[in-house]
Parts: C-alpha cells; structure tokens; sequence
C-alpha cells in the first residue's frame, strides 16, 4: 500500500507542482492568448492531480482528504522530479520545462492507460487526450521559436541547455516504482527512454536546435530531496491551509 | 507581438450547426490561430469546430455608405414574405 501510494505521488506531484509553476503565469503571459493556454494546460494538470489525490486519499482512509495530501504534507514527501519545481525564467524556460515534461508525460499516460489498477488506468485515459494537446502546444513553440528570430533562437537553446540536466530524473525509478512495476501496476518507464530522447531530438533539429549534452545529471525529487525552489512553492501554495486550518471556499 | 496579425474566430457548437463569428485573436499563422482559438473560445465547451480566418482577407462595408447600401430596403415592406394568405393547416411558417 506505502508503495502504491508512494507511486502514484511520483506521478500526481509532477502535476501538481507544474501545474502550481504554470498558474504563477495567470495575468503575466506574453499575451492574451498564450495567457490562457498556460493556465489552460495548468487547469488540466491540477484536474489530473485531483483525480490521483482522491485515489490516494481513499488508499489512506479518513481523516485524509484530497486537500490534506495536496496542501498539508512537508517538502520531503513530495515526489515530484526537480524539473516540475524549476522557476518561469522567461517564457523560453516555461515552454523548454513544459515541452520536457510533456514528451514523457504522454509515453506515460499511453502506457499507464494499460495499468492493472482499474483507477490509475481511468485517470490515465481521460488525461492522455489533455496531455496530447499539451505537447503539440509545446512542440509548436518549440519550432516557432527555435525557428524564429535570431534572439528567440538563442533564447530557446538557452533555456533547453539549461534544463536537459533534468532530464535524466525522469527515468530514476525507485523502490516504489519498482515494486509496483512487478505487480503490473506500474510502468517501466526505462523502456521509453530512448524513444523519449529521440523524440526530443526530432523536434529540436526541427526547430533549427542542437540536442544539448551533458554526462551530468541532476535528480533528488523523486526521493524528496528538492531544489531551492521547493519551498517557495509549498510556502505559496499552502500558505491559506497553513495559516486558516481546515478553510474551505 | 504588436505585428502579430488579427484573425477572425468561427465555432461550430454542435454538428449540423454553422459557424458562427465569436471573436478575434491575434496570432503568427494558421496554425498558432487555431490553437489560440480553441484555448480561447473553446475552453467551456463551447464547440465541435473551428474556422479562422486572416481579419485582413475580410472584406467589409464601410459605415459611410449605410445610406446607399441599406437605407433603400427599409421601406420596401412588400419585399417581406408577409401578404401571402396561409392555409389553416400550414403550422410552422
């Protein structure tokens, strides 16, 4: 059951913690229009976190609720992988995180439709056509700008340099992982490793970019160990339950 | 952004409805303006399709010439289908 639980927040605190990066973005997009798609995508990934937290809640049994796994947990028992927490530099950075986590959130989802957990497998189906439409948002900025002016261009490696070293953490599996992947429950995410690499590949060189490289990696989240930026999230992000115990709207 | 050209959005609600004009947006090309406009028109369920197209490729009448254009037709009642007896058992009409 820990590691069952333990498994699903790998999953669901990525969604939760993007989700939390792209809502910060609500009234500050680089317009209207891509204002709205940012905090669209960040609907979609809070509605999927939800889905898994009520699961998780129900594993738990009362007292825990959705809101108490979301809002009332330290910064060590979240799961999430360091990539999710990273800030929104400039909008090269939001859409470079974004395109990272998208490309392996949907090789995912098509996998985890298939999972021997009834629910996990529900979650997975509904959030697969969501998740599709997030990477072609991403993809396509991408290449618009990767392809674009010269400034954009540089902007966009910049940002795909800087955060490749996340990369790697995204195929770490740990022992709940693994013990839920022995059970058919989980999914063996090294399986799609290299077609997730290749993926990033194709529409970085279609996007006039060159494939960062790197023989460092850096990982900790998915064993709770966070980046700097963690705890300005929680310190955001809890701040109301914190402060108001047991408030609801 | 500020040269980013305007587009005209159309949704069709549901099939076997036309689309109907619901906005505008600005966007780089087609495709941008497709997805700008379902992450703007559509997000509430608002449609099963979607048209854009360039404002610039749109041409419009030109408010000064209301008079001629359509000032003519307001009192030519007789073009309304109104003076016609209809039989008893014709319901919806």
């Amino acid at each position: 059951m820990q590691h069952l639980i333990h498994y699903i927040f790998g999953i669901a605190d990525n969604c939760l913690i993007l989700g939390q990066r792209l809502g910060e973005l609500c009234g500050h997009g680089p317009s209207l229009e891509t204002d709205i798609a940012l905090t669209n995508m960040s609907l979609d990934l809070l509605g999927q976190t939800r889905s898994y937290y009520q699961y998780v809640a129900k594993l738990q049994g009362a007292p825990a609720t959705e809101d108490t796994v979301a809002f009332l947990r330290t910064e060590r028992e979240y799961r999430n992988v360091l990539l999710a927490e990273q800030p929104n530099t400039d909008f090269a950075h939001v859409i470079a995180r974004h395109f990272y986590f998208d490309v392996f959130h949907l090789l995912l989802l098509e996998k985890l439709q298939h999972s021997n957990d009834a629910t996990l497998a529900a979650i997975a189906a509904k959030a697969v056509k969501e998740v599709s439409y997030h990477k072609r948002f991403t993809s396509d900025w991408v290449k618009r700008l990767g392809d674009g002016t010269a400034e954009s261009h540089q902007r966009m490696q910049d940002a795909i340099d800087a955060l490749f070293i996340f990369t790697d953490e995204l195929f770490q599996q740990t022992d709940a992982d693994l013990a839920m992947i022995e059970t058919g429950v989980g999914i063996d995410v090294t399986v799609f490793k290299e077609v997730y690499y290749n993926t990033v590949r194709d529409i970085l060189t279609e996007a006039t970019l060159v494939m960062p490289e790197s023989p460092y990696f850096r990982s900790g989240g998915k064993s709770g160990i966070h980046s700097e930026h963690m705890g300005y999230i929680l310190a955001e992000m809890q701040y109301m339950q914190r402060t108001y115990p047991n408030m609801t709207w | 952004m500020k040269n980013w050209p305007l587009w005209e959005v159309f949704v069709r609600s549901k099939n076997g409805l036309e689309h109907r004009h619901c906005g505008s947006l600005h966007a780089t090309d087609a495709t941008m303006a497709l997805e700008n406009a379902r992450d703007v028109y559509t997000r509430r369920n608002e449609g099963v399709s979607i048209w854009v197209v360039p404002s610039a490729a749109i041409t419009a009448s030109n408010p000064e010439d209301s008079g001629e254009l359509f000032e003519p037709a307001k009192d030519k009642a007789y073009r309304h289908p109104t003076f016609y007896n209809l039989p008893d058992e014709l319901k919806h009409m």
